[in-house]
């Protein structure tokens, strides 16, 4: 830390959490400070955290929402471990955020909210903020937003309830002062989301953000402010993007690439519903969405819409992938291309459907009956989603397979900044249907990706049969117990397949081996890379490597895991990867497990990769 | 693509639509008229081979599409629905014909059924009602009439049965039928009619097990019962029925009655005339209540409305409106959105 001019204390990186009641608009806030921070050039990444109920009873700890951001002068991989900086807009955020405020942190109350009866729904006997550990404990700063605010819109003719409203953007203002963030991104966000439909609101806003800006300067305990400098990236423009946006950009672009429609078929559920939402709005670019009865419905019109020849998707998180398994080994034996994305979340069952694991890589691999591989996928980050979506429709339209892709609620709901891709970059995905010149053979293969030739309906002298039963390769239903046999094996040989058409492997760190590698996949990633990042600034002998297929295995993962000493997998799960390579690579793996709903924190990453080095 | 063939020879015929494989069901099933229908439906609709889909789910009846020479899915147990549509809606040009049972389509499909018939996609279904579980080996259905005795209900069942028809219309069907394997002449009709119907076409057809239910509508459909027990609805025409065809249906406040013609001075001006495009679905409830023994079982088009739009109809439009109004989709511009920021 270096003093500088006007106060400002120059840092290369802050975490900053708002917590409040799920009605006081915390994630909006955390969204313009994430917007405003990728403004001022820092890199970001974020966690939304909110409870299940989306109305919980008002001032309770369990209608608590809360939203966290890190931003940086340097490579930001994770929202943080802890914050720096905490807001607890009412009694019950405090209370169910305060542990994870390290001793000396910012405390940013709402001293409005601190009455009797929010005191007693969120189980404090006293007030807290009369408190001398409190104080003493924290960089505690009362404020009264909810009166200042009303104070600041006067003149507004809005009403003193809807006025009161507007305290989260007084709050934003405040720490906007507090980490010297840029208001311009905000206010050209009230001028578009209220300028013409409700310019009262807007003014109100842009006055309750402007005045609590303006406080900071005037009060003795904001004076410390903090500068973080731009993040040294790559030229090029850039955005903010989250998991399931990028999901449904990288689903239209992959479409386009393959020269094929697009078909979306969703059921409503927690935390993919953004997915059938956001595919919904694009019907300029041709895409077909369907809001289906239930999740098996959703699963039968794609696989209907893929027999027809077009690119079929379906979102779910695992509740919904179990309703889906029988289609998907319906898929598996009819061989047609299918993009099933599973957003997972806490289970089993309903189990934590608004916080995050990633739990669902068995049920990928074996839920259906029978011998039934499919090709499985995962994303590591938000922006991930994007190229993932275009590798699972390669792999889905090349290898004429069901393709399970992998993100999770951490990575679905989180953003981060992207670099925009040029549409002209992106790969040539167009596979061509079966020949109408030539004989027809239904299950006949391409001797190096030993995929089928698909014809579909309209193609004249081509017509023919699929299904569930069991076929010859002429498409005949079949009980020739060989064939089965043969069938089997053929459809296995053609998954084992796709990893001829993998890129090497990339080992962050020292590929040439060493005494610890933390292999993992998916949305760990972050906290994964920071962590041996860390360690091996300070000379540890560790390395990385992140899956993104996970079925079937990259040809040269065998040889890089015997170059390690030891391999330590961390997961969200009880150890679902490490019963997959221990059975593969007959290697006894360190399992490391956290199934709390939350993300890895570094810290606890890095402390179990000395534990296994030591 | 082939060489186009000329105009006359292009003609199609039943055997273009008869495929390869053996036939395998039972020895008398019903299932084979009702296969023969269709195969001399399809080259009278005007239709391109390759345009024609059948697709069905699970049970005696859902092999269909194996033995038709079209493009066909056998899909999963009652989701034949879902995959309908998914196809209908991927390609609004494809002429899609569902084939379905009682306990696929009634029992673990019902959900899919119902969705289906809302939405209301040119789909033609054809639901094979043989009130039993061939499959499986003879357990007893959703339309197994109460105490009815199977391997499953030693003692007797004691589920009521669902009226398919009354289904149907409880899903606001726009087209709702009923032929029996019986009767060539009128399931081909009737498939004619719901090809015609744009919308989904729901028929029940009276379909005999050999093996389970032997003769379950033979008191309806037999030759002997047919003419006093079966009750064909012609539009515009009295409900009329009988071997004399002095039988007719009246209303007497919300009940249907039998009437003689003749008797207690009845006549036909006295009888319920079929209406089939009537919006009120009462008539056809009506109709669907007439049930064996008190009353003929009617046969023919319960319904037809017209006019309701097509689900893949609503889908393309709003696409196309989309379209008008956003113009063709911009990748690029999507990518970049309207936050972005440049690094130099």
């Amino acid at each position: 830390m270096a003093q500088a001019k006007d106060n400002f204390i120059e840092i290369d990186s802050a975490v900053v959490r708002f917590a409040g009641d799920s009605g006081d608009g915390m994630q909006t806030v955390g969204e313009r400070f994430t917007d405003s921070s990728a403004f001022a050039g820092n890199d970001i990444a974020t966690l939304p955290d909110f409870p299940a109920e989306i109305r919980a009873p008002a001032g309770t700890l369990a209608g608590v929402s809360g939203f966290q951001v890190q931003f940086g002068s340097r490579e930001i991989l994770t929202p943080g471990d802890e914050p720096d900086a905490l807001v607890a807009m009412n009694p019950a955020a405090l209370k169910s955020n305060l542990a994870d405020l390290p001793t000396g942190g910012m405390l940013v109350v709402n001293t409005e909210a601190f009455k009797k009866m929010n005191l007693t729904k969120a189980g404090y006997e006293t007030n807290p903020l009369e408190d001398d550990d409190l104080r003493n404990k924290y960089h505690l700063v009362e404020i009264d937003f909810t009166n200042l605010t009303k104070e600041a819109l006067s003149e507004s003719p809005l009403k003193p309830t809807d006025k009161a409203r507007c305290k989260n953007f007084f709050a934003l203002g405040f720490m906007y002062y507090v980490y010297g963030r840029p208001l311009e991104p905000t206010l050209k966000f009230f001028q578009d989301k209220w300028g013409k439909r409700l310019p009262v609101l807007a003014e109100a806003n842009t006055l309750a953000l402007k005045a609590g800006f303006n406080l900071g300067d005037t009060m003795e305990s904001a004076r410390n402010r903090y500068q973080i400098a731009k993040a040294p990236v790559d030229a090029g423009v850039y955005r903010k993007i989250s998991g399931n946006e990028a999901l449904v950009y990288g689903l239209v672009a992959a479409a386009k690439q393959a020269k094929l429609e697009l078909l979306y078929a969703g059921y409503p559920i927690t935390p993919a519903s953004p997915i059938l939402e956001g595919l919904s709005a694009l019907k300029h670019f041709g895409v077909k969405t369907i809001q289906a009865e239930d999740e098996i419905a959703a699963m039968g019109m794609a696989l209907g819409a893929s027999f027809t020849g077009k690119l079929s998707v379906c979102a779910t998180s695992g509740p919904g992938m179990c309703l889906k398994s029988e289609f998907i080994g319906l898929a598996s034996i009819t061989e047609l291309p299918l993009i099933i994305c599973n957003v997972q979340r806490g289970g089993p069952s309903t189990g934590l459907p608004t916080k995050n694991e990633q739990s669902d890589l068995l049920q990928s691999m074996y839920s259906r009956n029978g011998d039934s591989p499919i090709p499985i996928i995962a994303a590591h980050s938000s922006s991930d989603c994007f190229d993932c979506a275009i590798e699972a429709a390669r792999i889905a339209i090349t290898y004429k397979t069901p393709v399970i892709l992998l993100s999770d609620l951490y990575i679905a709901n989180g953003a981060e900044p992207w670099l925009i891709p040029n549409v002209s970059d992106l790969p040539d995905l167009e596979v061509p249907f079966a020949d109408s010149n030539e004989e027809y053979v239904v299950y006949k293969r391409d001797p190096s990706t030993l995929a089928r030739d698909q014809a579909i309906p309209g193609q004249v002298g081509l017509e023919h049969r699929v299904g569930g039963l069991e076929k010859n390769e002429e498409g005949g239903v079949s009980y020739d117990p060989n064939n089965h046999e043969e069938m089997t094996r053929l459809r296995a040989d053609k998954v084992n397949a796709i990893a001829n058409s993998l890129p090497p492997s990339e080992v962050f760190g020292d590929a040439e081996g060493g005494d610890v590698l933390v292999l993992g996949w998916g949305g760990t990633y972050g906290a994964i890379t920071s962590a041996v990042r860390n360690l091996r600034t300070e000379g540890f002998p560790v390395s990385s490597l992140h899956l993104r297929n996970l079925n079937p295995f990259p040809n040269d993962l065998g040889d890089i895991l015997s170059k390690f000493k030891q391999v330590l997998i961390p997961e969200l799960n009880m150890g679902q990867l490490s019963l997959l390579i221990r059975s593969k690579y007959l290697i006894d793996v360190i399992s490391y497990s956290k199934v709390q709903g939350q993300p890895f924190k570094v810290s606890e990453l890095s402390n179990k990769i000395l534990e296994t080095i030591r | 693509m082939k060489t186009a063939v000329p105009e006359e020879e292009n003609a199609l015929n039943k055997k273009d639509f008869v495929a390869p494989n053996d036939v395998r069901w039972c020895p008398g099933c019903g299932d084979y008229a009702i296969l023969n229908a269709i195969q001399r439906t399809f080259p009278e609709l005007g239709v391109p081979k390759e345009k024609f889909v059948v697709i069905s789910g699970i049970g005696c009846s859902s092999r269909f599409p194996y033995y038709m020479n079209t493009y066909g899915f056998h899909t999963i147990h009652g989701r034949a629905p879902t995959v309908a549509t998914g196809v209908k809606v991927a390609n609004p040009e494809l002429s899609v014909w569902m084939v379905t049972g009682d306990g696929d389509g009634l029992s673990i499909g019902g959900n899919h059924l119902l969705h289906l018939i809302r939405r209301n996609p040119d789909v033609n279904v054809l639901l094979f009602n043989n009130r039993i579980y061939g499959l499986t080996k003879g357990q007893y259905s959703p339309t197994s009439e109460v105490g009815k005795k199977t391997k499953s209900t030693p003692v007797g069942s004691v589920d009521y049965p669902v009226n398919p028809l009354l289904f149907a219309l409880g899903s606001e069907s726009t087209f709702v039928a009923r032929t029996s394997d019986t009767d060539m002449k009128h399931m081909v009709e009737t498939f004619k009619a719901a090809h015609a119907h744009k919308g989904t076409s729901f028929i029940e057809i009276f379909q005999n097990c050999v093996i389970y239910n032997n003769k379950t509508w033979e008191p309806v459909t037999g030759r002997e019962s047919k003419a006093e027990q079966s009750l064909f609805l012609e539009e515009g025409e009295p409900l009329v029925f009988g071997a004399e065809r002095n039988k007719g249906i009246r209303v007497n406040g919300f009940d249907p009655e039998v009437v003689t013609l003749g008797e207690n001075g009845v006549n036909e001006s006295d009888l319920l005339i079929h209406n089939s495009k009537t919006s009120n679905p009462a008539y056809p409830a009506l109709l669907s209540q007439l049930n064996y023994p008190a009353f003929p079982t009617p046969f023919g088009i319960f319904r037809q409305l017209e006019g309701r739009e097509t689900y893949e109809d609503a889908v393309t439009q709003q696409l196309e409106v989309s379209h008008s109004k956003q113009g063709e989709g911009d990748l690029q511009a999507l990518l970049t959105g309207s936050d972005s920021w440049v690094v130099e």
